[in-house]
């Protein structure tokens, strides 16, 4: 197993944060609108350099949505943050007519997705957002899985022409990935070369996945280890490329089993190879308040439940 | 004082009749679509786009679209619904051949039941259909051309029983706060919709206090008065920080008798005896032809 060190701990959000700012400087149209959550979006740097590019939009994420596919039509680059749950549950129609079907440029991007928003419970806590923007026609869906992979994605994201989500979270957690990357859309990173079982990770499952990738080569398993972070388009020639040389595979997510990463996993599978796959997800549930390493014990994303599912996927080949 | 020309006014007339036509046609020819607003509002787009908005064009006269719109007056429509009298309007003005109206809510057109953007029809910048949005997106419309310190103007029209969904009150907070003077909202007052008068259905009440509450600059007219119209949109451009309201009163089914004022031809179309009588109290003038 490869081995992978980090020296920092921060939270993605961060990772927006810095990666809207220093893009204000190279994009003078990129605009950033948030509906009453800026602090939360790290947006103080961007608002600081460009007051007049940030738009406040008060506590109406409709209107937020509405008003960011205008902004599109005078040349714009909109960037839509609040919480992922109202960026896509609480306005899907918004979405889908105005943003994905009139194929605007807008870039609606969200925090505290998943079980990892913690204490605020599930009212906050969406676990069906990927799915719903997956399934729009036109959309991008990204979900990185550190700080610096997020601030490259959010610096990407501008000079990709149509809309997209932007998926990322609230806790504080390992920086592994380079902080010079080059994020390229719909491309997955290999992240460990193995031949034993293919693991498919995104978000923060990614170093769930690289702590169970170390506790399987100690068992001398060796997993084939892919961060898709972009969850449409799917890299499809990397997993099959991985599963033929592995035969199965686990899928790795803080989301939803229903429509999620894994879901997309097995389309590709049914389609082309048939293989053995098990998911790491939420199980048809609400999740509830808790400490974001409380909650991911409780419903099982974990580098133990990633390992779990290996053995019981590696005895079906 | 404001003076229209009289013959100015009979062109624009003739072109509203011509396009009633094209209304009535085109609803016919499919069994569906949404004759009643459509003919409520046609005097409005005709004095829009005939007279009103500064739109580009090239050296014959014919418009340029393109969609980001800089330099040059946009419109909305939200009541997507309306849309026959929106395509005829655009066709009229030149932005496809008046032909394609044969094509309405047919398979492999551009123009959609409900105006859309995937086919590339000229003119159209967004979809709507789905009702509350239309504000939304003018507003962000109306805020680029700000940035971009582009002087020209967007207006966007919406319906009176629209006015019930909750995200056109978000939008009528955010326009005047952010003090988009060069944003005209129209509302189609018709009182009716799907299921009856909008008093009945969920009644609106006093709509211009609750803009005025709002903090935008409230006109009234008659939308069925072409004078009146024209008179009214070009005053509604004043104040550079304060965006305006205008209640357009006007008639469901206006141009055919049997349809004026009833809620039941909102998306019902005409059969061909219908269709007959509604044509023959709408005589062409010289100059216009059907498509």
């Amino acid at each position: 197993m490869k081995k992978y060190e980090y020296t920092d701990k921060k939270d993605t959000r961060s990772g927006f944060g810095a990666g809207i700012a220093e893009l204000g400087k190279t994009h003078p149209n990129v605009i950033a609108l948030t509906a009453d959550l800026a602090g939360s979006l790290k947006l103080e740097a961007f608002i600081k350099e460009f007051p007049d590019r940030f738009i406040q939009c008060g506590i109406a994420e409709a209107n937020m949505m509405g008003v960011s596919a205008g902004l599109t039509i005078g040349g714009k680059i909109p960037y839509a943050t609040t919480f992922a749950n109202f960026a896509t549950g609480r306005v899907y129609d918004q979405i889908r007519q105005s943003i994905a079907y009139s194929n605007k440029n807008v870039k609606i991007c969200a925090s505290h997705a998943g079980l990892t928003l913690g204490e605020d419970g599930a009212t906050h806590q969406i676990l069906e957002d990927l799915g719903m923007m997956k399934m729009l026609p036109n959309m991008t869906v990204i979900n990185p899985c550190d700080y610096n992979q997020t601030k490259a994605a959010t610096i990407a994201i501008a000079d990709h022409v149509g809309p997209v989500y932007l998926r990322f979270g609230r806790p504080v957690i390992p920086i592994f990935t380079p902080a010079d990357q080059k994020f390229e859309i719909g491309k997955a990173w290999h992240v460990n070369e193995g031949d034993a079982v293919s693991i498919f990770c995104t978000g923060h499952l990614v170093w769930e996945a690289i702590k169970a990738g170390e506790m399987l080569s100690e068992q001398g398993i060796e997993a084939d280890i892919i961060n898709i972070h972009t969850i449409k388009p799917l890299d499809e020639e990397a997993i099959l490329a991985s599963v033929k040389k592995t035969g199965c595979a686990v899928s790795a997510e803080e989301h939803m089993i229903n429509g999620g990463l894994g879901d997309s996993v097995a389309q590709v599978l049914a389609r082309n190879y048939p293989a053995p796959l098990e998911y790491v997800g939420v199980h048809d549930t609400f999740g509830e308040s808790g400490t974001p390493d409380q909650l991911m014990q409780k419903y099982g994303l974990t580098a133990d439940k990633i390992v779990e599912q290996v053995k019981k996927v590696m005895a079906r080949k | 004082m404001f003076n229209l020309q009289t013959m100015e006014l009979e062109k624009l007339e003739g072109i509203a009749t011509a396009v009633r036509r094209d209304i009535l046609r085109m609803v016919a020819a499919v069994n569906s679509g949404h004759p009643g607003g459509s003919l409520g509002c046609t005097d409005f787009f005709v004095a829009l786009y005939f007279d009103i908005m500064r739109r580009k064009t090239d050296e014959n006269g014919n418009p340029i679209f393109d969609m980001d719109g800089h330099d040059e007056d946009l419109f909305f429509l939200s009541n997507g619904h309306i849309s026959p009298v929106w395509y005829s309007v655009l066709a009229r003005a030149g932005y496809f051949p008046l032909e394609e109206l044969k094509t309405f809510r047919k398979l492999d057109s551009r123009l959609q039941g409900h105006p859309a953007t995937a086919e590339h029809i000229p003119g159209v910048r967004i979809a709507s259909g789905s009702l509350g949005q239309g504000l939304s997106v003018a507003s962000g419309a109306a805020y680029a051309k700000k940035l971009n310190g582009d002087d020209k103007h967007v207006y966007v029209l919406m319906g009176d029983g629209e006015q019930q969904e909750g995200q056109i009150w978000e939008a009528a907070q955010f326009a005047p706060n952010k003090k988009l003077g060069n944003l005209t909202a129209i509302i189609d007052l018709n009182h009716a919709q799907i299921d009856g008068t909008t008093d009945n259905v969920n009644d609106n009440r006093d709509l211009g206090a609750k803009y005025r509450a709002f903090g935008w600059f409230v006109e009234e007219m008659n939308g069925n008065d072409m004078e009146e119209v024209i008179r009214t949109l070009r005053k509604a451009q004043e104040d550079p920080d304060v965006p305006t309201l205008i209640l357009m009163h006007t008639e469901m089914g206006y141009g055919v008798d049997y349809m004026v004022g009833n809620y039941k031809w909102h998306g019902t179309a005409p059969n061909a005896d219908q269709l007959q009588q509604a044509l023959n109290g709408l005589p062409l003038s010289v100059g216009t032809t059907d498509y």
